[in-house]
């Protein structure tokens, strides 16, 4: 039984933990080029000077005295996100909806009083959040208002597009769809749902929920998943690729949100991206990224890479069909 | 090219690591687990005669040699100012003990240490037919009377010896002639042979001694060996049973008189014995040092023996770490930390498997609570891990002292849980329960208990850690496992269980 699941999974292209980190992030991934991606600020500043899009940096805090400083930061805007820099699966990340006369009310609907709110960003700077426990610093950054086009398929928070970037192709993505049970965060650990995304046409499959089952219904709004067109998805897509040489990293994980104003904004990048895109998809990440290895170095600029990665999905990611 | 490299390299140190092994096995004869060869014996003969005048005292004294089922490793004399010669070889190995002016009780010494070895079964020569007894009458007729009885109701060699034994034993007329009017063990021995030997049946009479722990003024028994063409067999004298048990060693292949003293009265010979097993070790080491010293002086077993236990526990780490290696990466159990499940089964070898968890479960869910209390105080982060801390420790001592009251000792090994590691335990739980919910936070806890019982349950076999202490050179081999391991790219069993979804044949 054992036997027969494995073959299934290999003959499906599945890729598993091991084989990501041996194969995929150890030979592609240098670790000087990790601080990029762990931390965020890194990460923002970097994308600034690539032209990528990013949330506007309201400001950051590195010590508990400065906490007094947050005041000034947000003065005049009505929602904000805390969010440690090195934070990691979405751990620390504190999304504001409204604050009024010191009290802020949370993306999911919790209330914190400004007690609350420094208690949350002590812990994040004494390093409660980030991998090792070291100092951290906190960004105050600017809260996405997300496009409508998810409202019928999200609770609350902000949805976002998980895009995977091999060799700075877009090969596989989903779009992370937050549940009453995530607390409006869109991480699948944290209870999110994960609906596939076809790459050729930006449209929606039908999502995981935790425990990974397929469901094409959100458990809190009972609206239909798949089908749905994301919007900006060649941008999004242009975007993803162009992170291959904002990082110089060859597998990565690419988290966009969808602004209603400003379009796709990039949330972070991941060294090390989880692997359930693939139940989202349906396919195996293995057998994408070996449809892209016979074509070397053909695609040089990340909108030759992006026409290239769709006609590929257009043709099913079958290796054959490239040459 | 990095591939071959690591093989290369896992080829290297497997080779290393098995070649030694296999040559400390082989040649040097060290002994594979602790519980063969464990049982030494230290057989202590005492050596005692009397001289009411001074003047010239002379003792021989038959010297076990190559007795079955022992190796004799170590052999001390303690013999008073008397002159010491070991006389001739093999089965006749005698001591010889001289003192010109000898007077009063004088008492000598002989001390054995020998180790159970089951496999050594030293060849016994294979002997001619032994002459028919000439014997004088009436003894003659009535030693054929008891061979003919014997034969009548013997199918073979081993039914006639246990036949000759049983006749030996009885009281009629015709084995009174031979036996005396009070049957001695010798003289009965002596007519076993006799019946046997008017058969022509090879077989003679051996001494030995029943080994049994702390027993003193112990005594040579008679025992009948007897050839039946093949293998020589053992008799009981006293019973007629067959085979020589396992705890009996084999002191002189003769039944003439062990102890043999000119110009002193009274020569007695009385046995003591002890039994050890933790000289298992020491066995080994002493058989190598006395072959090959420079490669035991490397050993292990040199080493002060305080740091000698303490490496027996040391030495288990990396097979823990193994198999934290192997439950992570092949099988996919999610555990708190690295090598925490590790340290937890160093624990539990104190605690004990199931007091283990129990104390374990109740300490770290009492840590948490306390833990989600002290969250609302808005404490600093190294502050909160002290406070945490220190309510473990004082937790720790609580059920101490609650066990004890109620009477229940385990409670007390509570102390022995590494007080840090639970602390940390605590923090990371409680963080994993806000961020990922109480679901996963008891999962990883769940994983760590299964991880810890799994190494403690390989690290309490006494004979993985005899075997990693007397072959440390084997954890090359271990080694070499964690390398491969390490570049294992396959699935991990439960990715089979998450990935279900993709196994329908794939698109």
């Amino acid at each position: 039984m054992i036997r027969r699941r494995w073959r299934a999974l290999q003959a499906a292209g599945v890729m598993g933990i091991n084989r990501r980190n041996a194969d995929y992030i150890m030979p592609l991934n240098p670790r000087r080029n990790f601080p990029i991606v762990d931390n965020k600020l890194l990460t923002k500043e970097r994308a600034i000077l690539h032209g990528v899009p990013v949330p506007e940096l309201y400001g950051q805090l590195s010590t508990p005295h400065e906490i007094r400083d947050l005041a000034g930061m947000i003065a005049g805007k009505p929602g904000f996100v805390v969010k440690p820099a090195h934070g990691s699966q979405g751990d620390g990340i504190l999304v504001i909806m409204e604050q009024r006369k010191g009290r802020y009310r949370t993306a999911g609907g919790r209330l914190l009083d400004e007690a609350d709110m420094e208690h949350h960003i002590t812990n994040a700077l004494s390093g409660q959040f980030s991998l090792g426990g070291l100092p951290d610093q906190v960004m105050v950054e600017y809260r996405v208002r997300f496009d409508p086009v998810f409202d019928e398929v999200s609770f609350q928070g902000v949805p976002d597009l998980r895009i995977i970037v091999y060799r700075g192709f877009p090969i596989m993505s989903m779009v992370r769809l937050p549940t009453r049970q995530s607390d409006g965060k869109a991480n699948l650990h944290q209870g999110a749902m994960g609906a596939g995304i076809d790459i050729a046409t930006g449209l929606t499959l039908p999502a995981v929920a935790p425990g990974n089952i397929v469901l094409d219904e959100h458990p809190d709004t009972g609206a239909r998943i798949s089908g749905r067109t994301i919007p900006h998805w060649k941008e999004a897509l242009h975007m993803a690729a162009r992170c291959y040489e904002l990082a110089g990293l060859g597998y990565l994980g690419v988290d966009i949100v969808l602004d209603a104003e400003r379009g796709p904004l990039l949330l972070e990048l991941n060294a090390r991206p989880g692997l359930n895109v693939q139940i989202a998809n349906g396919d195996g990440l293995r057998r994408r990224t070996e449809a892209f290895d016979p074509l070397g170095e053909r695609a040089h600029t990340p909108l030759e890479r992006v026409a290239l990665a769709r006609d590929m999905a257009r043709r099913g990611f079958r290796a054959d069909h490239a040459a | 090219m990095r591939l071959r490299h690591l093989l290369i390299l896992v080829l290297v140190l497997s080779v290393i690591g098995t070649g030694f092994f296999v040559f400390k096995w082989q040649v040097l004869g060290f002994p594979l687990s602790a519980d063969r060869d464990a049982d030494t014996w230290t057989v202590e003969a005492r050596v005692a005669f009397s001289r009411s005048t001074a003047g010239p005292v002379k003792a021989s004294f038959g010297l076990p040699s190559e007795p079955p089922g022992f190796r004799i490793f170590d052999e001390q004399f303690i013999s008073r100012g008397y002159g010491l010669a070991l006389e001739g070889e093999g089965e006749s190995r005698r001591a010889v003990w001289s003192l010109r002016r000898a007077r009063g009780e004088q008492a000598l010494y002989y001390r054995v240490t020998l180790f159970r070895d089951r496999t050594h079964q030293p060849e016994r020569p294979v002997p001619g037919f032994p002459p028919v007894p000439r014997l004088e009458e009436p003894e003659a007729s009535a030693l054929d009377e008891l061979v003919t009885r014997v034969r009548q109701e013997s199918a073979d060699i081993a039914t006639f010896a246990a036949g000759a034994i049983r006749v030996a034993q009885g009281t009629e007329g015709a084995v009174r002639l031979f036996t005396g009017a009070r049957p001695d063990p010798a003289a009965q021995a002596d007519l076993v042979i006799k019946i046997l030997h008017s058969a022509r049946i090879p077989a003679q009479v051996i001494q030995a001694l029943r080994l049994a722990d702390d027993r003193r003024d112990a005594e040579l028994e008679f025992w009948i060996m007897v050839h039946n063409g093949s293998e020589w067999l053992y008799f009981d004298p006293r019973e007629g049973r067959r085979g020589l048990p396992a705890n009996t060693l084999v002191w002189s292949w003769s039944g003439e008189r062990v102890l043999e003293v000119e110009g002193a009265r009274s020569p007695r010979v009385s046995f003591s014995m002890r039994y050890t097993i933790e000289d298992a070790l020491r066995v080994a080491e002493f058989r190598a040092q006395r072959d090959h010293p420079r490669i035991v002086d490397f050993s292990l077993l040199n080493l002060p023996l305080q740091t000698q236990s303490l490496y027996s526990i040391l030495l288990l780490v990396p097979l823990g770490a193994f198999l934290v290696v192997l439950l992570r990466n092949v099988v996919g159990i999610s555990t708190f930390g690295t090598f925490m499940p590790v340290l937890v089964a160093m624990a539990f070898r104190e605690t004990q498997l199931l007091n283990g968890i129990v104390l374990f479960v109740l300490i770290v869910a009492a840590g948490l609570s306390i833990r989600f209390y002290l969250e609302r105080l808005r404490l600093l982060l190294v502050p909160r891990l002290a406070a945490v801390l220190t309510v473990v420790v004082l937790l720790m001592a609580l059920v101490s002292i609650v066990t004890h009251r109620l009477g229940i000792e385990v409670g007390l090994s509570v102390a022995l849980f590494p007080m840090v590691i639970i602390a940390m335990t605590i923090e990371r739980m409680s963080i994993l329960w806000e961020e990922r919910g109480p679901a996963e936070a008891i999962k990883e806890g769940i994983g760590t208990l299964v991880a810890a019982a799994v190494i403690y349950l390989v690290m309490i076999m006494p004979a993985v850690r005899y075997f990693l202490l007397v072959f440390p050179e084997t954890l090359l081999v271990v080694l070499a496992a964690i390398l491969l391991l390490g570049r294992y790219t396959g699935y991990r069993l439960t990715e089979l269980l998450r990935f279900r979804a993709l196994a329908g044949g794939g698109k």
